[in-house]
């Protein structure tokens, strides 16, 4: 559990990381997240397109080590039991 | 037949395309009424739902008249600031999937009320559970039904708003109470796949004929720019004079954020309070930016409708895997919304003239038939069909998971646990009907009452009290140990209940125009935003008081908290798995 946890926080800053720091760059840097790239501004290819890529690997990400989490938890209790 | 339609002012494609999905709807709800029998399959389908399936009909349920018509609207009219709400929607199913998912199902109750009293061995806070489902519950039907009006009497011109609530009332209804969750579960996932259809393919059909997403953003100029600089090929209408300008649209903290501030320097009267208040308006803003965020994102994470739905689930790494399929399947979706605004705001800038469902807020609707003035005349009435349909399978699937949520607190909840402990099953599953009939025609009530209102803005208040209320409850009851039921109860009725009395003091003064509050607005504009937005606030006080309350009641620690915790936590293939709600033993047992 206690890793499950770890695993889950480690995840969420990740997201928590970009969800604060788009709109600080918004504010500190609008020039440059203003500027033209492939016709949509940065900051609006970012949060318009990028971060729907961005939420599905850290949520692959997720789910992968958390069944393999639960799988060795599975494992080290089945062992436990035959000793 | 064509004169007959051209005569009443309706576009036949449109009228054939919804009506088409209506009934499909009633036929999908008829073919599966006689595969659902037991109780099992009325709440919780049998907890035999594959995660495709699941995973299609989460998103069905999920993608409402808000994601499908509401968000394009926002991003019309408030521009960058808006996409905040598709992407905080897609992306708030991450704190789901990370904190909730796996943990609730293994605790293997019928509904979140039954979590509540599981966990903390309290029948009382089955009571408070159940009041705040139904009470999020009608706040989210309310925009479902305002959807349903509108949009009916979009296609026929002339027809009262009430008939469209009525009629999809109705066939909701039946649907529910012949199939409860397993037929529905059928219909909503057919419905993600329809609405997913509707809301791509006349974009892009659009899209190639009129310039691309890129090309429609790149025409607006930003605050850097001196001229818009609009790729060859894409004409743009001039701009109505009530529409944002291009600098304040495309960037961040545009009209939406800074409306509280522009409001209280219009009615500014020395130089130096405008001055004062011009400083703050882009701090403001910010703080705005993040209580929506907060708002969104943890709304997600509470909304008790689309919970319930992981108990249909078989365990729990089925439904962490569910969970990271409508991650992907909505966020698909929310990727296109977005783009009929912007196209919109180049080519139907007269939409901004008028006011919600008549003004922006039909941009979904209306921007295929662009296609007509341009020797295209069928093929904008087909794709105007398309969206119509789409927007016809928002509202009902929406409601549909709506209508299978409240009437299982009503019939499980309260019949079964409170006023009927020792029914049968066969009863309750009687109850189920009924109570989806009384729900049904109470929300038919309260939606012939809600057309002045804005789609948008009720469902974000149903998020809003969602974040205050069950977000906290179910992250601490999961993950900490020392939650008491009393830290439990108080943190999420303080929290729920002044996120609500904030978010209803705007209306009010909104809605009703009472003057003392616009007053108090004025000289206070940051008080508005925190009123408007209360998340920022209210999700960390009802947390804090949580904690405290719980440190305070410590001897009140259910006595097998670890028990609990195991059958939380530990994976299925240890054999500690003990469904709540046992199927063999009916609904009563546990």
């Amino acid at each position: 559990m206690r890793d499950q946890l770890k695993l889950s926080i480690a995840c969420a800053l990740c997201f928590a990381v970009a969800l604060v720091a788009l709109p600080l760059l918004n504010y500190y840097q609008p020039a440059f997240m203003a500027q033209r790239v492939f016709g949509f501004t940065l900051t609006w290819l970012i949060l318009g397109v990028l971060f729907f890529p961005f939420v599905w690997i850290i949520s692959f990400v997720f789910i992968k080590r958390s069944i393999a989490l639960e799988d060795a938890e599975a494992q080290a209790a089945k062992d436990g039991l035959i000793k | 037949m064509n004169a007959l339609f051209a005569a009443a002012g309706i576009d036949p494609w449109i009228a054939i395309c919804s009506l088409v999905t209506v009934v499909i709807t009633v036929g999908m709800g008829f073919w599966t009424a006689g595969k659902s029998k037991s109780a099992g399959d009325f709440f919780v389908a049998g907890r035999s739902v594959s995660v495709g399936w699941n995973a299609s009909a989460i998103s069905g349920e999920y993608l409402s008249a808000a994601s499908f018509m509401g968000v394009a609207g926002m991003v019309m009219l408030n521009g960058y600031d808006a996409l905040w709400y598709p992407v905080c929607y897609a992306c708030g199913y991450l704190f789901l999937l990370l904190f909730i998912a796996g943990p609730l199902r293994r605790f293997g109750a019928y509904t979140i009320p039954d979590f509540a009293e599981g966990r903390y061995d309290s029948p009382v806070f089955r009571k408070i559970a159940v009041c705040f489902v139904l009470f999020i519950g009608f706040f989210y039907t309310m925009p479902q039904m305002k959807g349903a009006g509108t949009t009916l009497a979009y296609i026929f011109p002339g027809l009262h708003y009430s008939v469209g609530v009525i009629v999809v009332g109705a066939v909701i209804t039946l649907n529910v109470s012949l199939g409860g969750m397993k037929g529905i579960t059928l219909v909503q996932a057919f419905q993600y796949w329809l609405k997913v259809f509707a809301i791509t393919v006349p974009i892009f059909v659009l899209a190639s004929l009129v310039g691309h997403y890129q090309q429609h953003l790149q025409a607006n100029k930003t605050a850097q720019e001196t001229v818009a600089a609009a790729p060859a090929g894409i004409e743009r209408k001039a701009l109505t004079p009530k529409a944002p300008k291009d600098e304040q649209w495309i960037a961040p903290f545009g009209s939406l954020t800074t409306k509280a501030v522009d409001t209280a320097i219009k009615a500014a009267k020395t130089p130096e309070e405008k001055a004062a208040l011009e400083a703050n308006k882009k701090p403001y803003s910010l703080l705005y930016t993040y209580s929506l965020i907060i708002a969104l994102v943890c709304g997600t994470a509470g909304l008790p409708h689309i919970l319930v739905r992981f108990y249909t689930n078989p365990d729990g790494v089925a439904a962490k895997r569910t969970t990271m399929w409508v991650m992907i399947l909505i966020g698909v979706f929310y990727v296109f919304p977005p783009v009929y605004g912007v196209i919109g705001r180049s080519l139907m800038p007269e939409l901004y003239e008028a006011i919600g469902s008549k003004g922006t807020d039909k941009v979904v609707l209306e921007l295929p038939t662009l296609l007509a003035g341009r020797d295209h005349p069928v093929l904008g009435s087909v794709l105007s069909g398309i969206t119509c349909a789409g927007a016809f399978a928002a509202f009902m699937s929406t409601f549909s998971g709506l209508l299978v949520s409240m009437s299982s607190a009503l019939a499980h909840d309260i019949y079964g646990r409170m006023l009927k402990p020792d029914s049968s099953p066969e009863q309750r599953l009687k109850a189920f009907k009924w109570a989806a009939v009384i729900i049904g025609v109470v929300s038919v009530g309260l939606g012939t009452q809600v057309e002045k209102l804005n789609i948008n803005y009720l469902v974000g208040q149903a998020f809003a009290i969602a974040a205050a209320s069950y977000f906290p409850l179910l992250f601490m009851s999961v993950w900490w140990r020392g939650m008491t039921m009393k830290g439990a109860a108080t943190g999420m009725l303080v929290g729920g209940l002044l996120a609500l009395g904030s978010i209803f003091l705007t209306t009010l003064s909104d809605v009703y125009a009472v003057q003392s509050l616009a007053d108090l607005w004025v000289a206070h504009p940051l008080a508005r935003i925190l009123c408007e937005q209360p998340a920022i606030w209210a999700v960390p006080l009802s947390i804090i008081l949580m904690i405290v309350v719980s440190k305070a009641t410590a001897s009140t620690i259910p006595a097998d908290v670890r028990m609990k915790m195991l059958v939380l936590h530990a994976p299925e293939a240890l054999g500690l798995k003990q469904e709540y709600i046992k199927e063999h033993e009916g609904l009563g047992g546990h």
